[in-house]
């Protein structure tokens, strides 16, 4: 771990307004292929909606692939509790975004572009639009073939999830698919694939117009860079914050809390809680086992003072896999329920305290057995309210 | 000829007739019919030459497609997290004392149904509401009268 003498730092790159994107696509296709892999790769960018997988490595192997039709796909499902950056992102500066996707389609030789945006937000698509009709007239102009379409989600969870995104895209039931093999080799309509997270894109695009030392500079090892955090819950200012990483929780809680900060969920439902007697020792990065494992989302914060149950807190997000499970593998699905099952009958005195390690010991097999990132990760919060508020679990 | 198949017809020319124009094309249909019926999806499934079971299958994995009948506004109040610790449920109250239904159910004369979801992603200005695509944010049981009666005189 990282000590925690690190301070809050504002970035200020995602949102700043530029009015140079046709300057930034022009110059960026002018280079190699490879060279803005190199770019990627030296920035270290890990991917923003979660996994953290290197963005630059994702591309890279896109690139090696001998088919002939290949998609570069933006990951607009925003779907996590407690996240809404993308949608500020496509709102406020969706021209990164698109400028982003016709580098990554001229980096591994594709033409076809989507938008896979979520339900809730097809309020965003006449703007949005607007933007791609714009972006895609230029992209004519100077002779590079790229198409972006919308492809709008209907209220599932579970499309966040990359290959889920696929079978969803396909026309079918959003239930994911087994991995290996990998989006990049076989992803949507089973050709070559690159999916993106909508801030990663956004991010690609301040690698390419400023260099990767610009990016890498920010951050700390294994975590560079700037991110955006979604803060919400018991805070006297939520909103959106774009802040380097490495930060520690306790200066993060110094900055957004409202003076009685119980606990802090990082990373969303499926990330984790973590107590006032943690906030010194966590780091909020990608090395601690903290922020965002393997879900589609990144960056949520949600704060809790002493006011709130963490019973209620646990209920609700039990709650809310229980119905966003897609029902596919018996773990998550059968899982879901029991753990919701069984933390309200712990509560009404039905079982005994000691059932809650049985159902620890459940959610750890979900962890191991689940067949993808939402079955998996369900264990991150129950675990971390359980053993960190079980008495409040109990009484 | 059936307007709801006449509808199909258009959405399928506009989209195509592949598997995967299925969704945009049940999109399409709640769009304008607000949910969909047995004989939507059977016909869909006819003039896309997929099995009706397949289409049975995809539209009811999706929360925002309905396949019960539905008002003209379908009202989403949010119950994840932060909007159920910023009170969501005296939203939730005020609506139902405004319009006499409980979740799930719809106004005798069709025009509201009201529904729970999750996360919008609204958590800083919560509670938070869909009416049809219209965001709500920041409900208290005062504002949301006044937001009802507004689409009551449309």
């Amino acid at each position: 771990m990282v000590a925690a003498t690190y301070q809050l730092k504002r970035a200020d790159f995602i949102f700043k307004n530029e009015n140079d994107w046709e300057k930034v696509l022009s110059k960026t296709l002018e280079s190699e292929p490879r060279e803005l892999i190199n770019e990627l790769m030296s920035s270290e960018l890990k991917g923003r909606g979660g996994a953290g997988f290197p963005t630059g490595l994702k591309w890279k192997l896109s690139s090696e692939e001998k088919s002939k039709t290949k998609y570069v796909i933006c990951n607009a499902d925003e779907g996590e509790p407690g996240t809404f950056k993308d949608r500020e992102i496509l709102t406020k500066v969706p021209y990164k975004v698109l400028t982003a996707m016709a580098v990554c389609g001229h980096v591994i030789g594709s033409g076809k572009g989507y938008i896979y945006l979520r339900g809730e937000y097809k309020f965003l698509v006449p703007d949005l639009e607007k933007a791609i009709k714009e972006f895609e007239y230029y992209c004519k102009e100077i002779g590079f073939k790229f198409t972006i379409d919308i492809f709008m989600g209907s209220g599932a969870y579970i499309c966040g999830e990359e290959t889920a995104l696929f079978e969803s895209m396909e026309g079918k039931r959003g239930e994911p698919r087994n991995k290996p093999p990998f989006p990049t080799s076989i992803g949507y309509m089973n050709e070559p694939t690159v999916i993106n997270n909508v801030e990663t894109l956004a991010h690609t695009y301040t690698i390419f117009k400023y260099g990767s030392k610009k990016f890498y500079d920010l951050g700390v090892q294994y975590s560079r860079g700037s991110k955006l955090f979604s803060v919400s819950g018991d805070t006297p200012k939520p909103g959106i914050y774009e802040l380097e990483l490495g930060m520690s929780l306790q200066d993060f809680v110094s900055e957004f809390g409202d003076g009685d900060t119980k606990a802090v969920q990082v990373g969303g439902a499926s990330g984790f809680l973590v107590p006032r007697k943690r906030f010194e020792e966590t780091t909020i990065g990608f090395q601690g086992k903290l922020t965002g494992i393997s879900l589609p989302t990144g960056g949520s914060m949600m704060l809790f003072n002493s006011s709130r149950s963490m019973f209620n807190v646990l209920d609700n997000y039990l709650d809310f896999f229980n119905e966003e499970s897609c029902g596919q593998c018996s773990p998550c699905r059968v899982g879901c329920q029991q753990l919701l099952k069984g933390i309200k009958a712990v509560k009404r005195g039905e079982k005994t305290a000691l059932y809650l390690d049985k159902l620890l010991k459940l959610s750890e097999t979900m962890q191991m057995t689940a067949k993808c990132g939402l079955g998996q990760s369900v264990g991150n919060s129950f675990s971390s309210i359980v053993e960190n508020f079980r008495e409040e679990m109990i009484y | 000829m059936n307007p709801v198949k006449d509808l199909i017809k258009t959405l399928a020319d506009e989209h195509g007739r592949s598997r995967e124009n299925l969704l945009p094309i049940l999109q399409g249909v709640v769009e304008k019919e607000k949910y969909l019926t047995e004989y939507s999806m059977v016909e869909i499934a006819r003039e896309l030459d997929l099995p009706a079971a397949e289409v049975f299958g995809t539209a009811t994995f999706y929360s925002f497609l309905e396949h019960k009948k539905m008002g003209q506004y379908v009202i989403r109040i949010c119950k994840t997290i932060t909007c159920a610790m910023k009170g969501k449920n005296q939203v939730l109250l005020a609506i139902q004392d405004m319009l006499k239904i409980g979740i799930g159910e719809t106004t005798p004369d069709g025009k509201f149904s009201l529904l729970e979801t999750n996360c919008l992603g609204w958590c800083h200005k919560a509670p938070a509401m869909l009416v049809n695509d219209d965001v709500h944010t920041e409900l208290t049981p005062e504002s949301i009268r006044e937001i009802l009666s507004s689409y009551m005189k449309k």
